[in-house]
């Protein structure tokens, strides 16, 4: 009846195989790269002057109803994005919030919708890939009829971005999917297209990257061009520069994104969260992956369980 | 091995019985209102914290608890301590009811759940997602569980027949028995592996929110803490449901069994807050134990949950005694449980201003899921052979 040592020895080792692998991940999963021909957008929060043309726009061509925050409902007003509202654009201020961009006694907006990651956590997470990333443009979408309402991708997205009809008895999950259906046709997404400012435009990742570069070296109170609607396109209005703070957002955080940000204030203050360069998608699979890489640890820690169950439960008997 | 077990008898519609009938049929009334009006109509759920006690109880908690017959298993088929074997049925029991009953309230929780089994189908299988293994495991857990418990269920209608219902004697079991008992090992080993890989991905599925929560519980090391709590945990179930059966169904004590049993937990613990801590220490998040908010608070409190029965049992003399056996356990599930909830919903902060607590019904639900269980446990230990016999005592 008492622990055969070498049986032990058989089982302790694969499990030990498991739990080793389990305490030092060293089958590292390789970042993601950025897709060549990714699309996206470059959001500059010093162009935008908070019209909210996006917002409609971006219901008006997805669809989606109105969103009320105050008890009469008479207006479409989401305090943030919800089931209903794929873009929102929000305010930052401070104090009397008297000058634009400036982070003491001033205000500034930002706009709200899926960064459409390099390596989103949705996606990683998503159990029955209902959340996928197109390998031509990078655009992050969903498929109803995959999803099987686990909300894993809500919990997994550092942006919050998607989100649930928890008021449905058939609900589905919504985000920005950047205007894909559009983007099929050749058109641009609805909130880029109706930006008269040319705050938020849409392009080549690597473009507007550049783009967003270019913008950073500009002396405040030069009169500079800016593009407006698409990064390649014949519209372009004139604007005198106003301070950047040095970084694009999304250039390199959480492991990157298609949407990137310029801003005027720090974008923590726009509630854009400070995320490392390695994406949580890359931390959770290196881990879970090197556990379960082609399933062999647990394969032969099953062998030596069988093994070691037989021989014992045949003592008992 | 037929000779350890015996149904208890008496009547099952006692007082608590019939509480907990009463308990488990509102909540399904409040379940019947969520599959009509949606899942906000009776929770407070929401886009900041999509999962809430149906997923941090129902499910993670919930299958820790039943971790009995898992622990057990290591103990009696891989240790090959065969002097526990009659503690081996009422933790299988247990394990088949609290296992079962999470997959439930998983169909419950989950939104597009007419669509559940995707996750079974290769073309959507996503192996990237620690969700997917975890649901397939557990859903294959559910299975191998029944199966294990089949052979009490084949003794009880064959040696007890005068007291179950005609439906359930009718056929002859005897084949049924004999090519259990050929293949019953292979299912066992299989029992033993799929809990130790998913009660470890329960861990690792909080690694991909990041950010969100918080430093006292991000870390890689959530697979092997809720590993170890979980085998742990499995291991006081069975102390807390022996001696509670002890009491409330008014039978001798197992106490010197139960007492050798509980001189593994020291060494578990042990191993679980060295890992704990050093980890916390190496990552410097340690300073966040002294923030003096409710996530620090809930910290301590867990860790307190799990030094205490550390302590009381490095005694011998009190691993021999039912009051501190019954307490470190009771201690070491709530740690387990504290944990748990720390992991998934204390710790989790989405920002943006987003609370939760769980709302009347969601608190209900779970109750009504609770109650089956213990219900469903009263039921089969009167009627089956799963307690050990009195003279074991």
């Amino acid at each position: 009846m008492e622990i055969k040592r070498r049986d032990f020895l058989k089982v302790a080792t694969a499990g030990s195989l498991m739990l080793a692998a389990n305490v030092h991940p060293s089958i590292a999963r390789e970042p993601k790269d950025r897709i060549k021909d990714a699309v996206g957008m470059l959001y500059d929060s010093t162009v935008c002057v908070g019209c909210k043309a996006c917002v409609s726009a971006c219901k008006q061509y997805n669809e989606t109803p109105t969103s009320s925050s105050s008890t009469d409902e008479l207006w479409d007003n989401p305090l943030d994005n919800d089931s209903k509202t794929y873009n929102i654009i929000k305010l930052y201020k401070e104090g009397t919030g008297a000058v634009k961009d400036r982070e003491k006694d001033g205000h500034a907006y930002v706009k709200r919708q899926c960064m459409h990651c390099v390596d989103p956590a949705c996606v990683s997470a998503c159990p029955v890939s209902a959340l996928k990333k197109s390998p031509k443009d990078g655009v992050v979408s969903y498929d109803k009829n995959a999803c099987i309402g686990c909300r894993y991708c809500q919990v997994a997205c550092p942006y919050n971005i998607p989100k649930f009809e928890f008021e449905k008895a058939f609900p589905v999950i919504r985000k920005c999917q950047l205007c894909s259906h559009r983007l099929e046709k050749g058109e641009i997404p609805a909130c880029c297209q109706f930006c008269p400012t040319g705050a938020c435009i849409f392009g080549k990742v690597v473009d507007l990257l550049a783009e967003a570069k270019k913008r950073l070296a500009y002396k405040p109170g030069e009169l500079r061009k800016y593009p407006v609607e698409r990064l390649v396109g014949n519209q372009v209005t004139e604007r005198v520069v106003t301070p950047y703070v040095q970084n694009v957002y999304g250039e390199k955080e959480g492991g990157g994104t298609q949407v990137l940000y310029l801003t005027g204030v720090p974008s923590e203050k726009l509630g854009l969260p400070a995320l490392e360069e390695t994406s949580d998608a890359k931390r959770s699979e290196t881990i879970q992956h090197t556990i379960y890489k082609g399933m062999i640890a647990p394969i032969l820690f099953l062998g030596g369980l069988v093994y070691v169950v037989h021989k014992n439960t045949k003592d008992h008997k | 091995m037929s000779e350890e077990s015996k149904p208890i008898g008496g009547e099952f519609l006692t007082t608590p019985f019939k509480v907990l009938a009463g308990f488990t049929l509102f909540a399904a009334v409040l379940v019947l209102i969520r599959y009509v009006m949606g899942i906000g109509a009776v929770s407070n759920l929401s886009d900041g914290y999509p999962w809430g006690i149906w997923i941090a109880y129902d499910v993670v908690a919930g299958t820790a608890i039943a971790c009995g017959g898992y622990s057990m298993a290591i103990l009696v088929y891989v240790l090959n301590k065969g002097e526990y074997h009659p503690l081996i049925r009422p933790a299988l029991l247990a394990s088949v009811f609290g296992y079962t009953l999470a997959a439930i309230s998983i169909f419950i929780d989950i939104g597009r759940y007419w669509q559940g089994y995707n996750m079974f189908l290769p073309w959507y299988a996503n192996v990237n997602s620690v969700m997917l293994e975890v649901a397939v495991c557990i859903a294959l857990y559910v299975m191998v569980l029944w199966i294990e418990f089949a052979p009490v269920f084949f003794e009880g209608v064959q040696k007890y027949k005068s007291s179950l219902p005609a439906i359930l004697t009718r056929w002859d079991v005897s084949g049924l028995q004999k090519i259990w008992s050929k293949f019953l090992f292979f299912f066992i080993a299989v029992g033993i592996l799929l809990p130790t890989m998913h009660q470890s991905s329960l861990g690792s599925l909080m690694l991909i929110a990041g950010k969100k929560l918080s430093p006292l519980w991000q870390t890689g090391f959530l697979p092997l803490l809720f590993l170890i709590s979980a085998i742990m945990m499995g291991y006081a179930i069975v102390i807390f449901e022996s001696l509670f059966s002890a009491v409330g169904l008014k039978r001798p004590k197992e106490t010197p069994m139960l007492g050798k049993l509980a001189g593994i937990m020291p060494w578990l613990i042990g191993v679980y807050l060295v890992v704990r801590v050093l980890d916390l220490i190496v990552r410097g998040a340690l300073g966040h134990a002294f923030a003096f908010n409710v996530q620090s608070l809930m910290f301590w409190i867990e860790n307190a949950l799990f030094v205490y029965p550390l302590v009381l049992l490095m005694s011998p003399e009190n691993r021999m005694k039912a009051r501190p056996l019954f307490l470190s356990a009771l201690s070491i599930l709530l740690a387990g449980l504290v944990y748990r909830f720390n992991a998934f919903l204390v710790g989790f902060d989405p920002g943006n201003g987003w609370h939760y607590f769980p709302s009347f019904g969601e608190i209900m639900i779970t109750m009504g899921i609770i109650s089956f269980e213990i219900l469903a446990y009263l039921y089969i230990v009167k009627k089956f052979p799963v307690l050990p016999k009195a003279e074991h005592a």
